[in-house]
């Protein structure tokens, strides 16, 4: 695992990644502690709409709130819902995948035709039927219903990892051994999806914060006033004439941010792909 | 009058961080018209890549040092690009590889296979190009090669492949065969019916080759001269029944001393101590010295190429005759 | 090869079927009143109430609701909507539908025309400096939001430039007459904003997956083959390569798929397209949940008619798969 990190961070583009999303993170971990309180609503006289300037670096919005402040909380939002959906996804798919792939037989068919099911639905709308009733979704339920919707290509790939790893020889050799069932996944199977896995989960991110600032954009995602990227947007649509600014920092925010995190995992799964061979 | 191909200190070196690998260093050698070359030695020796090198397609990031020249005739074929070069593929030097069905594309026909390679190098209408190609599919040995032509390879047997191999590298009507292990992964019985006919094919166009191989029993009764390879580089050369019946250098006594044989006094098979060296790690001076039977103190200096007799040469301090 | 086919429809129509099963399950156990929105700014008596939830069909146990909604979708009825006046959602989607396929369409063939250049491009280029440079674009491409990407195209080139329109897909006077002269090049400057967009956002995962299929067809031994033979480097590349990455391009294109659905229905938000994006995203603002479930199964169904299309047209052009 260790290697692999130190592989993607001797990638070319990988460095470039990991390095962009440092800055990304230390920023939404960091900065606000510098910056105005983004939820406030100051005074309207504090000035409404100002373009980017040294007082606000970024602009105001409508409400005269410091647009950056909003970016960098924001950042921490739309970070941390990707990182709690994906977590729990992740946690899914490995768990579903290991059992479909060991398992066989029935219920490796089963839970297989209830992924390809599961596929067929495009996320967004898996989404839309779940957070389309719930009237201003609490922020714990949005992470868990996208954590929820994201296992399916997860658990494909574990099981057909699994599968390509029990028919090799070391593991037929740890099972003829009577290696118990537990032994076998724990020390043969898991570290040897660990690399596709890693790679996966990482460009996994990526895809969730885009989904969840789609979701914010059209008002199912993160609820106002609690500032998220894509709901940054949203609140920025009818000013995008007035005040380009609003809508146009959260959206390089997203897009750097899925560029760095599909760089990283673009570079895992090349070393991931390179020690396998 | 000139050779057909003339080879002159042929290196082919990777690049490697700071470093790098000559897997094929120093390879000299000509073939004359019609006539019959094998290259012989172990995996690894840079047999192969000598002979992609012929065609200048050396695997990327490998490529051909200066220094390094190639004649085809009056042609120098390192001085050849785009389609000066590209008129040389095919048309002048063909190959055939080892495994005909990873060498066939899966999902063109045969007979596309072979007549875009007639249409690639002669003015030909498609039906023109197509009639030759039934009559080359004919020739080695398909059947009439009309009711194979729009087969696929994969409905082919591995041998049937081989054929259709042979007949591609002879669409362009080439003067020089390169066939890299054309048997080896073929079942046995096939292995002889595929030699046969690259005999005759050989015979009948007047197609010289280079036999890349590492099955000295091949070789024999077959091949006018050999050359054998070691560690990237040519240590012994001779016409076929002189080397087989007395080699100079240890490592082709040993190759054949590893071989059983059929007739003769039984002895026992003896395999060379040691394993091949893999390019980067080979040893000073003679890179065979390590394994070898008959080592002295001086083989770890670049040992000298020594003319035996006509047409006999090897690379081995051995044949250097003290005061 | 027809029992694979019969087979193969087969699973296609229960992968539909469970999909189906799924979005309905899913919609009937998240906590939440469907209805909630059609009531909640007026009070409503009870007799009211019990009549609409009649006549939506929630009164009645959830088995009962399940086989009336399984036997409706296979029959083609997806029930009525909740804020059109209770038109037909099939009725719905039928009238907008061609306004769909004609953005999807045209971002589609945009998406391959792109994908597929810069792919083989990038491939036959591998590890120089412009094949890095479009790796970072296409992925750029794939990392923005396409509903921000709609927007800022919309008020650069629309509202700031004013060379294209910005919404809707006929001007109102020239409604009703698409198929005149004047009318197809209003409905084509109107396009193409939407188009763009929709193209721009996915383009980037055609050309990754094209120059990985093709970096793969371009190591096999028979590209090598087709070299030594002496063909122009356009046969080799196209002719032998490209043919071989075809196939894993086709498999991938049910992947993707579901990008492009999600794409233009942020995009037909953004650029009022009549489309059923929008209707999905109306359906949303209006809870209109029959409409959202309408326009979720239909979507499903596109995703497996182009899995299975995918997969015959796999077979159908690797000759190891079609003939014995």
């Amino acid at each position: 695992m260790t290697s692999l990190w130190g592989a993607t961070w001797h990638d070319r583009g990988g460095r470039l990644g990991l390095l962009l999303l440092g800055v990304l993170t230390g920023m939404a971990l960091f900065a606000p502690g510098f910056l105005p309180d983004p939820r406030a609503m100051p005074d309207i006289s504090h000035g409404v709409l100002l373009p980017p300037g040294p007082a606000h670096l970024l602009g105001t919005d409508e409400h005269s709130r410091d647009v950056l402040a909003r970016l960098v909380f924001g950042g921490r939002v739309s970070l941390a819902v990707a990182l709690g959906a994906v977590t729990l996804s992740v946690t899914l798919g490995a768990l579903i995948g290991v059992v479909a792939g060991y398992a066989g037989g029935v219920i490796d068919a089963g839970l297989m035709r209830c992924v390809d099911a599961a596929l067929a639905i495009p996320r967004l709308f898996l989404l839309l039927i779940i957070v389309a009733i719930i009237e201003r979704i609490p922020l714990g339920v949005l992470i868990l219903t996208i954590g929820a919707t994201g296992w399916f290509g997860t658990s494909r790939l574990v099981r057909s990892e699994v599968l390509r790893l029990r028919g090799m020889d070391f593991v037929r050799a740890a099972e003829a051994l009577g290696a118990s069932r537990r032994r076998v996944i724990a020390r043969h199977l898991l570290p040897g999806v660990a690399g596709p896995l890693a790679a996966a989960t990482t460009l996994a991110v990526g895809d969730v914060i885009l989904l969840e600032a789609g979701l914010s954009f059209l008002g199912l995602g993160v609820q106002p006033p609690t500032p998220s990227w894509g709901g940054m947007i949203f609140e920025a649509k009818p000013y995008v004439v007035t005040a380009p600014w609003m809508s146009l920092a959260p959206g390089v925010a997203i897009a750097l941010t899925v560029v760095a995190v599909s760089l990283v995992g673009d570079a895992l799964s090349r070393s991931a792909g390179a020690t396998r061979s | 009058m000139t050779s057909l191909l003339e080879v002159q200190d042929l290196r082919v070196r990777f690049p490697r961080g700071t470093g790098g690998i000559t897997p094929v260093d120093g390879v000299s050698f000509t073939i004359e018209r019609g006539e019959m070359l094998a290259l012989v030695g172990e995996s690894g020796a840079g047999k192969s890549l000598t002979g992609l090198a012929l065609l200048r397609l050396v695997p990327p990031p490998g490529r051909i040092e200066p220094g390094s020249s190639i004649h085809l005739g009056d042609t120098d074929l390192l001085r050849l690009e785009g389609e000066a070069l590209r008129q040389v593929r095919g048309r002048r030097i063909a190959m055939v590889f080892q495994d005909p069905m990873s060498s066939l594309n899966p999902v063109l026909t045969i007979g596309d296979q072979i007549s875009e390679t007639i249409q690639a190098h002669a003015e030909m209408s498609a039906r023109e190009a197509r009639g030759r190609a039934q009559s080359l599919l004919a020739e080695v040995g398909l059947g009439d090669g009309t009711s194979r032509y729009r087969s696929y390879p994969h409905q082919l047997s591995g041998g049937m492949r081989q054929r259709v191999m042979l007949a591609i590298s002879l669409a362009a009507g080439p003067d020089l065969l390169i066939a890299d292990e054309p048997t080896s992964a073929l079942d046995v019985t096939v292995q002889a019916q595929i030699l046969e006919l690259l005999d005759r094919l050989r015979a009948s166009h007047g197609l010289a080759v280079l036999l890349i191989t590492h099955d000295l029993g091949v070789v024999a009764g077959r091949a006018d001269r050999v050359a054998v390879m070691y560690a990237g580089r040519i240590v012994e050369e001779a016409p076929t029944a002189a080397l087989f019946t007395g080699p100079a250098h240890p490592y082709t006594q040993g190759l054949l001393a590893s071989l059983p044989r059929l007739r003769g006094p039984r002895r026992p098979l003896e395999p060379i101590a040691g394993t091949v060296p893999v390019p980067g790690q080979w040893p000073e001076g003679c890179r065979f010295h390590p394994r070898c039977p008959r080592v002295m103190p001086k083989c770890t200096m670049e040992p000298p190429l020594v003319r035996l007799e006509e047409q006999r040469t090897m690379r081995c301090w051995l044949g250097v005759t003290e005061g | 090869m027809s029992v694979w086919l019969v087979r193969r429809v087969a699973q296609a129509l229960v992968t539909f079927l469970l999909a189906a099963t799924l979005a309905f399950f899913l919609m009937r156990l998240t906590p939440g009143d469907p209805l909630a929105r059609l009531t909640e700014d007026r009070p409503v008596s009870p007799e009211t109430l019990r009549a609409l939830r009649a006549r939506y069909g929630v009164d009645r146990p959830l088995v009962a609701q399940f086989s009336a909604f399984l036997g409706g979708v296979i029959r083609g009825d997806l029930g009525q909507s909740i804020s059109h006046n209770g038109r037909e959602v099939t009725e719905l989607i039928r009238s907008r539908l061609p306004a769909t396929l004609l953005l999807g369409g045209t971002a589609l063939l945009l998406n391959f025309l792109f994908g597929i250049a810069i792919g083989v491009f990038q491939a036959t280029r591998a590890g120089t400096g412009p094949d890095r440079a479009l790796t970072l674009i296409s992925l750029a491409a794939y990392a923005t939001p396409s509903f921000w990407l709609a927007l800022i195209l919309q008020w650069g080139l629309g509202t700031e430039l004013h060379w294209l329109p910005v919404a809707f897909m006929q001007e109102p006077w020239l409604a009703g007459r698409p198929w005149s002269l004047a009318g197809a090049l209003d409905v084509f400057r109107h396009l193409v904003l939407p188009a763009l967009s929709l193209a721009l956002v996915t383009f980037g995962a055609t050309a990754r997956y094209q120059r990985a299929a093709m970096l793969d067809a371009l190591a096999l031994d028979c590209i090598r083959t087709a070299r030594t033979k002496g063909l122009p480097e356009r046969a080799v590349r196209w002719r032998h390569a490209w043919r071989n990455a075809l196939g894993p391009m086709l498999t991938l294109f049910g992947l993707w798929l579901p990008l492009l659905v999600a794409g233009s229905l942020y995009v037909e938000a953004v650029f009022a397209w009549p489309g059923l994006g929008t209707l999905a995203a109306e359906a949303i603002a209006y809870r209109d949940y029959p409409v959202i479930m309408g326009t979720t199964i239909l979507v499903s169904g596109v995703v497996v008619l182009g899995n299975l299309a995918a997969d015959l047209a796999h077979r159908w052009l690797d000759p190891r798969l079609r003939t014995p």
